[in-house]
């Protein structure tokens, strides 16, 4: 039992809370939404030059070898900044399935330009009639000679419309819903009868739609060669949920802060807002949520190195529950005690109200994940 | 960062449940299993036995009979205790006057009284309460002035849980009433058979004798039993209570109450469904076994925090965090309780009553309804959740 960081992992930590202070002020924020693509490209080099693109990809294939604690600690800081950039999709999610599916000449060919900014993946999986069902994959792919042809849509493809290319899941062989057959292919952004569509989120960033229409791909386009790829997507899925989880933990954290300091300087009948007790309760009960969410997070990230795949789903579920409940609890109460100005663009805490909503509606929202939950037997106590 | 527990550790658990199991009397275990409460006597015997192995006492000083365990080890222990389930220690003298005496008593103090705490020769209760003074316990009230070698100690202490079978009551008492109210408060040990005591029991909701009112009339007390300096006791009364911060959560008690709630629902009732079956019960229940992970995990990062000896001797306004969360779950999983056993809890059972004739519902129904009314004063007792948050706001939010 130990919750202790250790000298690299803090080193890690000072590194990027340095960075962000520095990079992330709300009008630089601003200022990136609006560059191209939504993010900014200088920043996405800066953090492949500490090391931040590389981290969860293997050392041999020219990544960092870190775990998720690691990530655990990016995303958290992200969280607190509210960064923008495409890190869980293009970083988190891609080395996942990289890690555990790509052959070595695949990691060879795609971890250094990943790893050096060079080249940008998304993740292109959910389509529009699966809702949360992971396998519900309609897309194909036929073996026809010596290619692959793919036809499908993919929906709500966070940070594709800057990608250069994909990571995109098609069913092999089976049905709809089947979790056997799935394979992931490489896809290059600008291929022949790949279209996109390209479109802002809620919480300042960006998504695409996609549509296959006869895409040609190389033989060697499939991840791995493997056909099978469900538990490896389902693994993905829950590390992500897990980053997810931290990146929630730093949003809470700084909205609440934000919101102290605010009971503390705003002023009506002749005192600081924050003298009320009504007020300083309900800061008490956004902390007790924040600290029972940090908790879960915690759990969620040491428990994606769990190999039984229904302990480590529980407790994956488990985690995005509980930080579901808080995400939605202390977003809403931060703009609540921020009276009026809550509600505006030009406050900082909205942005964080909204990046917590959405959050609460990524990777299945609490209900669906308390059915699944619910379905495994509950969290044993 | 790891989650797990090491290898000693885990082999430290099998040893305290193969001691447990082979020396918890059968009768005590059922007993608490259906919710019931120990007999003074079934709590008695078992503070011996473990006394006897050594493990009456484990947080105390080693010097004055704790065993050494580091705080994870501590919580693993209470974690086993709870699951038996077996009986609590009798927090009054084990967590409460024991740590203050050997913090601020003198020698005479340690040697007379922690051997008879450790043993429970001597059964402690609490004298802090007063009917004026709850959450504002700086108000108290009961005066006790100094000639030559005695106190004369007069007024009212309530809610003096056990109060019924102690032989001591350590209490704060005014020695001062000139001075600012937290600086003329005093500590002081009192034999409850000293003449001019009397103990009146006060019902609670559940029909239980659990609480009592003590009053106090002219009641002498020799002045070696003032522990530490005149006039110091609120530092003293604060370092007892924000002392308790393995056990403030009571997060053992709600795991076993969820495990053998589980269990229940997955039983059919009389009318031969489960209430595991219906989902909005099924939902709830799930949601108060993640809470409690929550609440798990955030008591290992404070016990963690503890071992590495991070805010060693100042209250952990995280304690505040755990006495909220887990009071709360202390009173969720007495719901869902009652949600199992549904119109069978109506029957009542006077606890003060022999009973010849079968329950009227399942056997371990009618002691639902009665612990779910005792569990609403966890909420309140200890510093009731809004002074907790009282606490969070002040000490950790700077509002």
């Amino acid at each position: 039992m130990d919750f202790d960081l250790n000298d690299e992992q803090r080193l890690l930590k000072d590194s990027i809370d340095r960075l962000m202070a520095d990079r992330y002020g709300f009008e630089q924020r601003q200022g990136y939404i609006r560059a191209e693509g939504g993010y900014d490209r200088a920043l996405w080099l800066e953090y492949a030059g500490l090391g931040l693109l590389a981290l969860p990809f293997r050392e041999e294939d020219g990544g960092i070898g870190g775990g998720p604690e690691e990530v655990m600690l990016v995303m958290e800081a992200f969280g607190r900044a509210l960064a923008v950039e495409p890190y869980l999709a293009g970083v988190v999610m891609v080395s996942s399935l990289i890690n555990a599916l790509a052959d070595e000449a695949q990691r060879a060919a795609l971890v250094p330009a990943i790893v050096a900014g060079e080249t940008r993946f998304a993740i292109a999986h959910a389509e529009r009639a699966a809702g949360n069902r992971s396998a519900h994959v309609a897309t194909t792919a036929r073996a026809t000679g010596e290619s692959w042809i793919l036809d499908g849509a993919k929906t709500l493809v966070l940070h594709g419309g800057s990608a250069d290319a994909f990571l995109l899941t098609a069913r092999l062989s089976g049905k709809a819903g089947e979790d056997a057959g799935l394979g992931v292919f490489i896809v290059p952004a600008d291929v022949p009868g790949l279209s996109r569509r390209d479109y802002p989120t809620q919480d300042g960033m960006r998504a695409a739609e996609l549509t296959l229409d006869g895409v040609a791909l190389d033989a060697d386009a499939l991840l791995g060669d493997n056909r099978d790829a469900f538990s490896a997507l389902a693994r993905m899925q829950d590390e992500a949920i897990a980053a997810l989880c931290a990146e929630a933990v730093g949003a809470m954290e700084k909205a609440l802060e934000l919101t102290v300091d605010y009971l503390k300087v705003r002023k009506q009948f002749g005192r600081p807002i924050g003298d009320f007790q009504v007020l300083q309760h309900r800061a008490a009960e956004m902390l007790i949520e924040l600290e029972q969410a940090r908790s879960m997070a915690i759990y969620a990230t040491m428990m994606t190195r769990e190999p039984d795949s229904v302990a480590r789903s529980r407790a994956i579920s488990a985690a995005k529950v509980q930080i579901g409940k808080a995400a939605r609890f202390v977003g809403q109460q931060a703009v609540q005690l921020h009276g009026g100005i809550g509600v505006t663009m030009e406050a900082a805490v909205g942005h964080y109200f909204k990046r917590l909503t959405m959050i609460e509606k990524a990777f299945g929202d609490t209900d669906h994940h308390m059915t699944r939950l619910a379905e495994a037997g509950g969290l044993a106590a | 960062m790891d989650l797990h527990f090491t290898d000693e550790e885990n082999a430290f658990r099998a040893e305290v449940r193969a001691f447990i199991d082979a020396n918890l009397p059968a009768r005590t275990r059922q007993k608490l299993m259906e919710g019931r409460k120990p007999s003074r006597d079934d709590l008695v015997e078992w503070t011996r036995t473990l006394h006897a192995k050594g493990w009456s006492t484990p947080r105390w000083p080693v010097e004055y009979g704790g065993t050494g365990w580091s705080p994870i080890k501590q919580y693993i222990f209470l974690e086993e205790v709870l699951a038996a389930p077996a009986p609590e220690f009798l927090s009054f003298g084990v967590s409460m006057v024991g740590p203050v005496i050997y913090t601020f008593g003198n020698e005479a103090q340690k040697q007379r009284f922690l051997p008879r705490i450790a043993n429970l020769d001597d059964w402690w209760c609490q004298g802090f309460s007063e009917p004026g003074a709850g959450s504002d316990l700086a108000s108290l009230t009961t005066r006790a002035v100094r000639a030559g070698e005695h106190y004369t100690v007069n007024g009212q202490k309530t809610w003096t849980t056990l109060g019924q079978y102690a032989n001591w009551i350590f209490c704060l008492v005014r020695t001062n009433p000139e001075a600012k109210k937290q600086e003329g408060i005093s500590f002081l040990l009192i034999d409850m058979k000293t003449p001019g005591i009397t103990v009146r029991p006060i019902i609670t909701v559940d029909g239980a004798h659990e609480v009592n009112e003590v009053f106090f009339d002219d009641v002498k007390v020799p002045v070696e039993n003032l522990v530490g300096e005149e006039n110091k006791g609120w530092d003293y009364a604060k370092f007892l209570l924000s002392n308790e911060r393995i056990g403030i959560a009571r997060i053992g008690v709600s795991k076993a109450r969820l495990r053998r709630l589980r269990e229940l629902a997955s039983l059919p009732g009389l009318d031969g469904t489960c209430a595991i079956d219906r989902p909005r019960f099924r939902d709830r229940l799930i949601e108060t076994e993640i809470a409690l992970k929550a609440l798990e995990i955030t008591q290992l990062r404070v016990l963690s925090d503890e071992a590495k000896g991070l805010n060693k001797g100042k209250p952990n306004p995280a304690s505040s965090v755990l006495k909220i969360r887990g009071s709360e779950l202390q009173q969720a999983t007495t719901e869902l309780l009652m949600d199992v056993v549904g119109a069978y809890a109506l029957p009542f059972a006077d606890p003060h009553e022999a009973r010849n004739e079968p329950p009227v519902g399942p056997q371990w129904a009618d002691a639902v309804a009665p612990l779910y009314f005792n569990m609403r004063k966890v909420s309140i007792y200890g510093g009731s959740n809004e002074i907790q948050k009282n606490i969070i706001a002040k000490a950790i939010l700077g509002l």
